[in-house]
């Protein structure tokens, strides 16, 4: 069995469009949520969103790179390319090599409801343009990557809605550890439209705090309303240790333990007993024990029932001492398909420069958040050997990976 | 609208949209070889031609149009049709 590491990351969110700007972020708790006067004029009951602008990438891109590329992936793009940059891949590398992409994405409404509407208008097909398929399947990302960056490995999509992009790293560390693949690109990206929240919107789970943008996501906070919707892209090169070592490649971490389960239960309401089996599962595939883990990202969202929940798996799992915990969708609204991704970064960012980054808006526990070790700043020189990262979804879909320092 | 103002039209946006040089429009310049347009953007060409000169192309009027000039002449023909 392989032994699996961390190569290389890239991200842009609402937090930041690089690393360096993410972890600047984290470390001070800055919030990227804001209000959008559009979604009120459309009907939405909240207003509030994650804010990130897209890239450009005219000049960067030929036309015919960009023109079947969806807003999330543009994110994802740009992304991988810091990824693939910091693990020292380049070109001819990728040319000669078998890299795969096995990339988290469940959604990709803009093009759907565009394409649609100029039809409609126009009544012929001939009239939409060659992008809008491209742009239009769940696959958009992994086709749009795989073309551009000519890799050869697995190509596929990883859809668990916001567990996506936790299980296409799960998937990536099982397919490097049985030796199928050497590297692949692994991540999240999350379109951040209003033309894919309006449905989501409408089942009352998006906070209405719109007096108060950047307080308005408070997970595990007495008071919190529910989720703010957010975007982006992140990317994870994994990697075999055997090939970083072979190429010199910078290693970040390692990855020791995934943890999967499915509730069997509701299709939005998460429980305890799926995620608990999912954190359990988690440990026991990294071989440790609940009280070896230094930090946990926690998957809370702030919806009232998830939150309460997994504050219950986790203390299930851990007990009266917890380590760490925070939920950086704090600072970021909900990363949706990318989050399971981005947060694997956000606590490597914390792991390399020793500090937990902050739950904003925490400001009252409830019953079960109370017995959690919740950093409500930021907790400076704060050594992190090993970290847990929870991602569950719709479906009751659930997703634990436990990242370790090499030393 | 004057031929040469057909011919400017169709510069325009092979410029401004598929991102070709100036000094790439020629008129013996194969479509294919030389200036790169594929099968998938003779279908953007037809939402452009739609949205410059008002009129539908059909995919396989494209067959017989192998340089810029036929490139032109057809929406020339077509443009004085409507």
């Amino acid at each position: 069995m392989n032994r699996v590491v961390i190569t290389g990351m890239g991200i842009y969110s609402t937090i930041g469009k690089n690393i360096e700007e993410v972890n600047n972020s984290l470390y001070a708790g800055k919030s990227g949520i804001g209000f959008d006067q559009l979604r009120k004029e459309l009907g939405f009951r909240s207003g509030l969103t994650g804010i990130l602008e897209r890239p450009n990438l005219k000049g960067e891109l030929k036309r015919r790179q960009r023109v079947g590329m969806a807003e999330e992936g543009e994110y994802a793009y740009v992304a991988t390319v810091e990824a693939l940059k910091q693990a020292k891949i380049e070109e001819d590398f990728l040319d000669k090599n078998d890299v795969g992409i096995l990339y988290g994405n469940d959604s990709t409404a803009r093009s759907v409801v565009e394409s649609y509407d100029i039809l409609r208008e126009k009544k012929d097909t001939s009239l939409v343009g060659s992008g809008a398929i491209f742009q239009s399947m769940n696959s958009t990302i992994t086709m749009n990557l795989s073309t551009i960056f000519k890799l050869k490995g697995i190509n596929l999509t990883v859809s668990a809605a916001c567990a996506s992009g936790s299980h296409s790293i799960g998937m990536g560390y099982h397919f490097i550890k049985s030796g199928l693949q050497n590297i692949i690109i692994c991540g999240g990206g999350q379109e951040i439209n209003h033309h894919s929240m309006g449905s989501f919107d409408g089942l009352n789970a998006f906070s209405v705090r719109e007096d108060q943008p950047q307080k308005a996501s408070r997970p595990f906070d007495r008071d919190r309303d529910g989720l703010v919707p957010s975007g982006g892209g992140a990317t994870v090169i994994l990697e075999s240790y055997e090939s970083a070592i072979k190429r010199g490649a910078p290693i970040i971490a390692e990855v020791v333990g995934y943890g999967f389960s499915s509730n069997g239960d509701h299709i939005s309401v998460p429980n305890v007993v799926g995620p608990a089996k999912s954190l359990q599962m988690a440990l026991n595939d990294a071989q440790l024990k609940a009280a070896q883990i230094d930090y946990i990202n926690a998957h809370a969202t702030a919806t009232p029932v998830g939150d309460l929940n997994e504050a219950q798996a986790i203390s299930k799992i851990f007990g009266l001492i917890t380590p760490l915990v925070s939920s950086t969708k704090s600072m970021t609204g909900h990363e949706m398909w990318m989050g399971g991704a981005s947060e694997i970064i956000y606590s490597v960012l914390m792991m390399q420069n020793s500090y937990v980054a902050p739950n904003i808006n925490y400001e009252n526990p409830d019953e079960y958040s109370a017995k959690l070790n919740i950093a409500t700043e930021t907790i400076k020189n704060h050594n992190i050997d090993i970290f847990l990262s929870n991602s569950f979804g719709f479906g009751g879909t659930n997703s634990s990976l436990i990242v370790k320092k090499i030393k | 609208m004057e031929n040469q103002e057909i011919i400017s039209k169709v510069n325009d946006f092979l410029i401004d949209e598929f991102e070709l040089d100036e000094d790439q429009l020629i008129p013996t310049a194969s479509l294919k070889e030389t200036l790169e347009i594929d099968s998938l953007d003779y279908v953007d060409l037809v939402v452009i031609i739609e949205k410059n000169f008002g009129f539908k192309v059909k995919g396989e009027d494209f067959a017989n149009i192998k340089s810029l000039q036929d490139f032109y002449d057809y929406i020339i023909n077509r443009a004085q049709e409507n």
